[in-house]
């Protein structure tokens, strides 16, 4: 059984405040405002293509979480990482990691894309999805566990 | 965790509509003189006036009918808000509206195209809009669709009334259809 997709109205004021308490954390009170704006309207214009309503708190907070590292890379000038190496991302993006994962559990896959992919913290992970900090680190591991033996 | 403060929501909210991402937006007018009115609206106009104001009722019915993208914002209800108040202080005597009916059926399109036409301050029968819908013998089932009219007040099912002058039914109530046709003056 696959769970509907809700009215955004019910998804937006169930994760609203969660979202917006993120990216305070994450991006710093003057930036969150922006980032809070542009995630829910990310969200908004994905929506009518979501198949089903479940993770849909992962879901977003993985939008905002990839919102804060690309404001993080725009904030840092070009030249810093031209001569700098050491402050070049070396985490592989979105759209690099998603094809490797395809094939892990839901839960085990949600883990690393928020871990690798997102930097949250295990904490972070495990409130997105409705767990704790133990069974996100449990599920990230066991998901690169699974990646290495099917790369091998 | 602090509530995202109200300045920010609302703002999310107005760019939402504004980016023409919803696929329908809601707004409760508080206190009207018919109480708290629901008011739903899409991009090809106003498609929902209910006395239930209570959003959860809505919330669904509005996803199922129109699309997943329903949200509350105030902006996209103005029109419709001010032409409301206009009509409550007696100033506005006809409704400048887009009005947004695809989810009607046929018949309960044509009733309803018919009763756009019954004029502030008169009234018609059941049996006459029947008539003038083309079904003289349909009478009770143009009280269905007064019942169900998407958009009362604005499509004045009000005006409607039974053969022998009685009010006899509202979808909102008797006391709110005869608090409009005395506003209209079309009862004393």
């Amino acid at each position: 059984m696959t769970v509907a997709v809700p009215p955004f109205e019910r998804f937006y004021e169930a994760h609203k405040t969660e979202v917006h308490a993120f990216l305070r954390r994450r991006a710093g009170r003057q930036r969150a405002d922006d980032l809070f704006q542009e995630t829910f309207l990310r969200a908004l214009r994905a929506y009518d293509r979501l198949e089903h309503g479940e993770h849909l708190r992962a879901w977003v907070l993985t939008i905002a979480g990839r919102l804060v590292i690309d404001a993080a890379r725009a904030d840092r000038p070009t030249s810093e990482l031209v001569h700098d190496p050491s402050h070049v991302d070396e985490r592989p993006a979105f759209e690099e990691l998603a094809p490797h994962t395809d094939g892990l559990p839901p839960k085990e896959r949600a883990a690393v894309v928020l871990r690798y992919g997102y930097d949250l913290d295990y904490d972070e992970i495990g409130a997105a999805l409705g767990s704790n900090e133990q069974a996100a680190r449990q599920a990230a591991s066991a998901g690169v566990r699974r990646l290495r033996k099917e790369k091998s | 965790m602090t509530p995202v403060s109200p300045s920010l929501d609302e703002r999310f909210r107005t760019s939402a509509a504004a980016a023409g991402l919803l696929d329908a937006a809601f707004d409760v007018l508080e206190d009207t003189p018919v109480g708290s009115l629901l008011v739903g609206v899409t991009d090809r106009g106003l498609a929902r006036i209910s006395f239930d104001a209570d959003p959860e009722r809505h919330l669904d019915d509005l996803a199922r009918l129109y699309g997943p993208r329903v949200l509350r914002s105030t902006k996209p209800v103005d029109r419709v808000r001010r032409e409301l108040d206009e009509y409550f202080e007696g100033k506005r005597h006809a409704f400048d509206l887009e009005l947004d009916l695809r989810v009607a059926p046929e018949f309960y399109r044509r009733v309803l195209d018919e009763l756009a036409h019954v004029e502030y301050g008169h009234t018609t029968t059941y049996g006459a809009l029947a008539a003038k819908a083309g079904h003289p013998q349909a009478a009770r089932a143009v009280g269905t669709v007064m019942n169900r009219n998407p958009v009362p007040i604005v499509l004045p099912c009000h005006r409607v009334v039974g053969a022998n002058g009685s009010l006899t039914g509202y979808g909102g109530g008797l006391d709110r259809k005869e608090w409009l046709l005395r506003l209209e003056g079309a009862i004393l």
